[in-house]
């Protein structure tokens, strides 16, 4: 954790409250997300519960497996989950615009124009929290390999054709939520915890209801009280005033709620299977118990469903940041290339990734934190002043402005010295890069000398003034003018190339063996 | 190593019974000690554990419960998974147990499951695992399999009694066999939970090594990393046993826990001994709840809350995961107006800092206890930037 | 089964089998060589003989290093020990290459691999190799600090190659990434995990060779740091008790930081302790304690007695290390203040910097703030084992640390509880471990400092 954040902690402490820790919105939010609570069933991996999503804050979908140990109707559920949800994931896939790329042809080197087609928008999934986002990926891991009616040898349990293209579409949607910055599944705790903090740890924030406490706390509760009360306060039965976001559910709640309404649906409908005349008293009963169970479930489902609609409200009220149109074309081109993949009927995603697959995506990693982090600074003074407080940046205003000349080529070249006044203490060794914030173009410096007492930097400008011996009008700051320099460049760094998964050296065991597309599975 | 009579005669056991009163002693047990380790440096919960009071009575009684429990669904799970692995003669444990360890496939070398008197008292039962692990690691070429044996060991003067789910036998040698319910999903497993099941592995492991020791008639070895080679020693390599991606189906992994084996033995050495941490507790001091006949406790909350707050503790934000008493005492650092509240990372940026009062009052460049630090420095010059950067106008 | 020999024997045994090992290989040989070697036992020389060897046997070679200082020092002395060698440093467009590297007339620098082809051996960072694109490959390779190589830079490269010498310290820090990695954690071939890991498992013939001698710590270190931090791989030091010494040409002022002086001249180590604190990671006493010592030995005009000769103490042979960027900072501005050259570019100065960047790196004496001073709690960073270790290994003769009190207790109320990944191999102590193992040992040699 940064000193400046530590610092929105203590004065969230104090306030009650939630501070600002952004002044600026830095995740692209949709205009309609698809919000998703899902439960998982206790006790085992990624077996799911129930489910509330839609688009509409006002009409939440619900549901959920009656009886969570049965495979059959957990499968039953992830279809009629997938045939629901697909259209939506899918509906982005056909308004497209044409991107023109050059592309190098790989025998001649020579670069051609190529037009590729990028989808104009995307979906976006919004869920509770990050053990949301892993649940789903369970659950992609779990269905995307599952063989259908239309498989050659179906195997004893086929699926519906959309549960093993649904399970891909999850696959993807949680890989690309461990790439920094993307935002086709966000989880809304790290949402909130990137805009505001609250005055208690990271580890309590994990608890939306809690983080949102902070932000709602009614009167005359602190948001400290607020959060506790969020956290454990119960009614006479032992049950939480305001359930746990999931995808667990509260042992208690299990207990003394669900384990019966389970218990009364197990009952009804072996009672419906078994009756010998009265079939209508059992269907009753069995609709009767079916309505109990969803109603016991969308009790401890709703209040999380208003929480993520809560927290979207909240960062609704920020204003965008400048860089958000740029970060979303990118999740643009992760959609785009799921959706061709699928188009050209490519084996869904392998359970392990190969050694260059694996690469390449840390690759992509390391590359995104660099351009979130680099991004979030440029557009938000709050970001910026971790940097400056590290060392890493300096502002201040130009004190003077002093036309040098590089007389050591054929002809001279400028390279003024800018002094700013600041008092911010960079690391600013002499010789070092610095990076024009904000100027008319890209613009290099070098640091001649840093004079931390006096409160002085001195640089020298290397680049973004013009071809002539004078610099352009307007390409350098004036005397009087506000400026900020970072240590660190501007935009990331191209990553390495890396070898074709089908050239990958002995050193990493070979190419990967074939085979492995689609696994064998335990269903029992 | 004479058990029965530490009840009656050790001065500090009768002092434990004195502060527990009449309530019956909860053991510790590997997980105990495993979260122990984990925050030793809180006496609060130290002592507790120590006099074996049932933690979460007293938060009861204290007002802030512990929210912890398991659903009936896992433990019906987990309970069904255990019997699978042991139903045929251990058939489905055997399955992992000969891939890992080298059994022979074949059923031709009998596997012995001796009884360990499991429904004997918890000394007795120790007794009988000491004899069934001699008499095991004395067939060089035989398989036991000792299912649930009792293992003792001393905690900071005191003793626990260890159940591992099962320790296998062959060579004179001994692996531990640890069961969990978590999967191993296409070969590996949440490493928190796998961490935490090392770290209860390692507690079972250094009791065999004192119990390898004892029956050796040799001291234990003191080097972290040495692994002892008298008859029946354990294995630094446990057998973790869980379910195969999305089944019901056994599969295992050998866990390396000799790291955590030398950092558990570090620790438990260092656990303060009991008996000078009761010396900071006046006379009288007591941790009876008194319960009523119905079990309803009797004692006023204030007076247990004072006999706790005799002893320090030393809170984190992750206790409310791991002690009964978390939210108690995350309450008491938040009264105090404790750094402790916000997490150790705080306290390590703010340096001699000790309050949320202070560090603010830092932040704003006024006079703070201890006088100015390069930590309230920092913290004024962080400030000015916040403010700075939120006087661009954000609406709030 | 070396322990009969002397260490100059047994580390010349380990020198010719991996030097066989690497220039003719037996028909059918595993494709790699992994050297292990602990601080100071001779890799960089053996990286020189290897390079001499196989150019001598008719080879032209690539060497892959790390940094780009690690690349300039291995560049001037491959230049200087073999000048039948003509040596092409390649170099990224936007740094230039190190002056004491560019210096001998068998050095080629040059941005484009294809101005290097012709030399024997073409040396740079493993980040430049990544970009080379060459129909020439070149049949053998030597990664130099291979430990600290991460796997995917290794796939991206090893394309280039088709034998390699691997070389590395195995106690060293850890490579590392900012981002999320777990989902690979436990495969052979984690992209963010060490070259070296990815190599072994997926080629297990190849057993590595260990270098048992550390030539550069002194005896009274050696013990101490094989014991700590390579308990499965023991090595010992080249010379033995009282071999390397340090005099002071003037006596003691009697304070505590010539104390300490004395203390690390006689015993190899010395503890210099301040008074118990929580304070930030720039502690102002303790940064100033660091400094003062750094003066003090400058001062006191120290003389390093070794098997080399007599030579005098002078500011480039010391160094002080930290965990911290702004420590070092601190610590540097501290000695600027003081009038201690800190700036190698206007000749012989001290060096000053974090534990990752002193790596590989080998001084005289040594100053370390230790990475636990004054803080509250002891973190995963704080604790990683290869930081200490790096810390602890720097010096040929002796060794400050300065601290505050408390280390102990901080390190008794933080356990490591890492969570454990199935899969992956434990490969060294516990960084909790070895902590108190250091402390232990510096204990002895405790000087107090008591507040100014």
């Amino acid at each position: 954790m940064s000193l400046l954040s530590t610092l929105a902690r203590l004065e969230a402490v104090r306030s009650g409250r939630a501070e600002p820790l952004a002044t600026v919105r830095h995740r692209h939010l949709a205009e309609r997300p698809m919000v998703l609570v899902p439960l998982a069933a206790a006790g085992e991996a990624g077996a799911p519960l129930a489910v509330m999503y839609g688009t509409d804050r006002a009409a939440p979908r619900l549901d959920f497996v009656p009886q969570p140990l049965n495979r059959a109707q957990r499968f039953e559920f992830l279809a009629r989950f997938a045939a629901e949800l697909l259209p939506y994931l899918e509906q982005f896939g056909s308004e497209v615009e044409q991107v023109e790329a050059s592309e190098k042809d790989a025998e001649t080197g020579e670069k051609t124009q190529v037009f590729r087609e990028l989808c104009v928008d995307a979906p976006q999934l919004i869920v509770p929290n990050p053990g949301a986002v892993r649940h789903l990926a369970l659950l992609g891991r779990s269905t995307r390999f599952r063989r259908t009616a239309e498989d050659p040898d179906p195997g004893q349990y086929p699926a519906p054709t959309q549960v093993p293209l649904f399970g891909r579409w999850l696959t993807h949607l949680t890989e690309r939520a461990q790439v920094p910055g993307a935002s086709l599944l966000l989880p809304m705790t790290g949402l909130l915890a990137r805009h505001w903090a609250t005055g208690q740890s990271h580890l309590e924030d994990q608890h939306l209801a809690a983080q949102l406490a902070w932000h709602r706390r009614p009167a005359p509760l602190t948001g400290a009280e607020a959060a506790e009360r969020a956290e454990s306060a119960r009614d006479e039965r032992g049950q939480l005033l305001h359930p746990p976001a999931g995808p667990a559910t509260d042992p208690a709640f299990d207990e003394l709620v669900l384990a019966p309404a389970i218990a009364r649906h197990d009952a009804a409908q072996t009672a419906l299977a078994t009756a010998t005349g009265g079939q209508e008293r059992a269907e009753l009963l069995l609709k009767a118990a079916t309505e109990q169970l969803a109603a016991a479930l969308e009790s401890v489902l709703l209040p999380t469903w208003h929480d993520v609609w809560q927290g979207i409200d909240l960062l609704r009220a920020l204003p965008p940041a400048a860089h958000l149109a740029d970060r979303w074309e990118s999740d643009r081109w992760s959609y785009t290339g799921h959706r061709d993949r699928l188009a050209a009927g490519e084996p869904p995603q392998p359970k392990q990734d190969d050694a260059v697959t694996a690469a390449r995506k840390l690759a992509q990693r390391e590359r995104e934190q660099t351009r979130v982090e680099v991004q979030e600074a440029l557009d938000d003074p709050l970001a910026m002043a971790e940097y400056r407080l590290a060392g890493e940046a300096f502002s201040g205003v130009v004190e003077e402005v002093t036309p040098d000349y590089d007389t050591s080529g054929r002809s001279p070249k400028p390279r003024p010295l800018v002094t700013v006044r600041t008092a911010d203490r960079p690391h600013a060794d002499a010789g070092r890069e610095v990076h024009r914030v904000g100027g008319p173009t890209a613009q290099r410096a070098v640091i001649v000398a840093g004079d931390l007492a006096a409160g002085t930097v001195t640089v020298r400008v290397v680049s973004g003034m013009g071809r002539k011996k004078e610099p352009e009008p307007g390409s350098l700051p004036e005397p009087g003018e506000a400026v900020t320099f970072t240590l660190f460049e501007l935009a990331p760094r191209q990553s390495a190339p890396l070898p074709e998964p089908e050239e990958t050296p002995w050193t990493h065991g070979g190419p990967p063996g074939g085979g492995a597309a689609s696994p064998e599975e335990e269903w029992e | 190593m004479n058990v029965s009579h530490l009840g009656q005669a050790d001065p500090l056991a009768q002092r434990l019974a004195v502060l527990r009163g009449p309530a019956p002693q909860r053991s510790l047990d590997a997980r105990a000690i495993a979260a122990l380790a984990a925050n030793p440096g809180c006496r609060r919960r130290a002592v507790l554990d120590a006099v074996g009071v049932d933690k979460a009575a007293v938060a009861r009684r204290l007002g802030r419960p512990a929210p912890f429990g398991q659903s009936p669904f896992a433990i019906a799970r987990g309970n069904i998974f255990e019997r699978r692995l042991k139903e045929n003669g251990y058939a489905a444990l055997l399955e992992p147990l000969r891939r890992r360890l080298g059994l022979p496939a074949d059923s031709d070398t009998p596997l012995a499951v001796p009884d360990l008197l499991a429904t004997a008292g918890p000394a007795v039962r120790a007794e009988r695992t000491r004899q069934a692990l001699a008499e095991a690691a004395a067939d060089q070429a035989g398989w036991t399999l000792l299912d649930h044996p009792m293992l003792r060991l001393e905690v900071a003067g005191s003793p626990a009694y260890l159940e591992p789910d099962a320790v296998l036998v062959h060579g004179g040698r001994c692996t531990v066999v640890e069961i969990k319910s978590f999967p191993i999903l296409d070969g590996s497993a949440d490493p928190a939970k796998v961490g935490a099941a090392a770290r209860q592995a390692a507690v079972y492991v250094l009791a065999l090594q004192e119990l390898a020791a004892a029956l050796a008639g040799q001291p234990v070895s003191t080097s972290p990393y040495a692994t002892a080679e008298l008859p029946g020693s354990p294995e630094p390599g446990v057998l973790l046993v869980c379910p195969k991606d999305f089944s019901n189906r056994p599969t295992s992994a050998v866990v390396d826990v000799r790291r955590e084996l030398a950092t558990t033995r570090r620790q438990l050495a260092q656990l303060t001994r009991i008996d000078q941490l009761l010396g900071i507790l006046p006379p009288g001091t007591s941790f009876d709840l008194a319960p009523d006949e119905a079990g309803s406790p009797t004692r006023p909350a204030d007076e247990l809350a004072g006999a706790v707050e005799h002893l320090p503790a030393a809170y984190r934000p992750d206790c409310l995961s791991t002690c009964e008493l978390g939210f108690h005492c995350r309450s008491q650092a938040r009264c105090s107006d404790s750094l402790d509240q916000l997490g150790p990372g705080v306290r390590g940026e703010l340096g001699g800092l000790e309050t949320v009062t202070a560090a603010l009052a830092a932040a704003e460049g006024r006079p703070v206890p201890g006088g100015p630090g390069e930590g309230a420095e920092r913290l004024a010059y962080a400030a000015a930037l916040r403010a700075q950067a939120l006087g661009g106008g954000v609406s709030r | 089964m070396t322990a009969d020999l002397t260490p100059g024997a047994a580390a010349d045994r380990a020198v010719a089998a991996i030097l066989a090992a690497v220039v003719a290989p037996a028909p059918g040989a595993p494709r790699g060589v992994v050297v292990d070697s602990p601080p100071g036992a001779g890799k960089s020389t053996l990286v020189v003989k290897a390079a001499r060897e196989l150019v001598a046997a008719g080879e032209k070679l690539m060497i892959v290093a790390q940094t780009n200082s690690q690349v300039d020092d291995l560049v001037d002395r491959l230049a200087a020990k073999g000048p039948e060698l003509r040596i092409g440093r390649l170099h990224a467009s936007d740094t230039r290459p190190a002056a004491e590297a560019l210096r001998h007339e068998n050095v080629t620098a040059s941005a484009k691999v294809a101005d290097l082809l012709e030399q024997d051996v073409v040396i740079s960072t493993a980040a430049k190799w990544q970009w080379v694109k060459t129909e020439a490959p070149w049949r053998h390779a030597i990664v130099d600090e291979a430990y600290q190589m991460r796997s995917d830079a290794l796939l991206a490269v090893a394309r280039l190659f088709e034998r390699a010498l691997f070389v590395g310290d195995p106690g060293q820090l850890d490579p590392f990434t900012v981002v999320g990695t777990e989902q690979w954690a436990g495969l052979s071939y984690d992209p963010s995990g060490s070259a070296v890991v990815t190599l072994l498992a997926h080629n297990p013939e190849i057993r590595p060779h260990r270098l048992p001698v550390s030539w550069r710590l002194p005896h009274s270190a050696a013990g101490l740091i094989s014991d700590a931090f390579y308990p499965y791989t023991p090595f010992r030091s080249g010379t033995g008790p009282g071999e390397r010494r340090l005099t002071a040409a003037r006596r003691t002022d009697g304070g505590a930081v010539d104390a300490a002086i004395d203390v690390a001249a006689e015993h190899g180590w010395a503890l210099l302790e301040l008074p118990a604190r929580r304070t930030v990671r720039t502690d102002r006493q303790a940064v100033a304690a660091v400094a003062d010592t750094v003066r003090r030995l400058l001062e006191r005009e120290l003389s390093a007695h070794s098997e080399l000769g007599t030579t005098p103490v002078s500011p480039d042979r010391i160094a002080v290390g930290t965990a911290h960027r702004d420590q070092a900072a601190a610590v540097r501005a501290a000695l600027v203040a003081l009038g201690v050259p800190v700036d190698e570019t206007a000749g012989p100065a001290v060096t000053v910097d974090t534990a990752n960047r002193l790596q590989g790196r080998e001084y005289d004496v040594t100053v370390v703030l230790h990475p636990l001073s004054g803080r509250a709690d002891a973190t995963a960073f704080h604790l990683e084992t290869g930081r200490l270790c790096v810390l602890a290994s720097r010096h040929r003769h002796a060794c400050i640390v300065v601290a505050r009190a408390g280390i102990a207790e901080v390190l008794a109320d933080h356990p490591s509880a890492d969570p454990v990944s199935l899969g992956v191999t434990v490969q060294f102590p516990d960084g909790w471990e070895a902590n108190h193992a250091v402390l232990a040992h510096l204990q002895r040699h405790r000087v107090a400092l008591s507040a100014s």
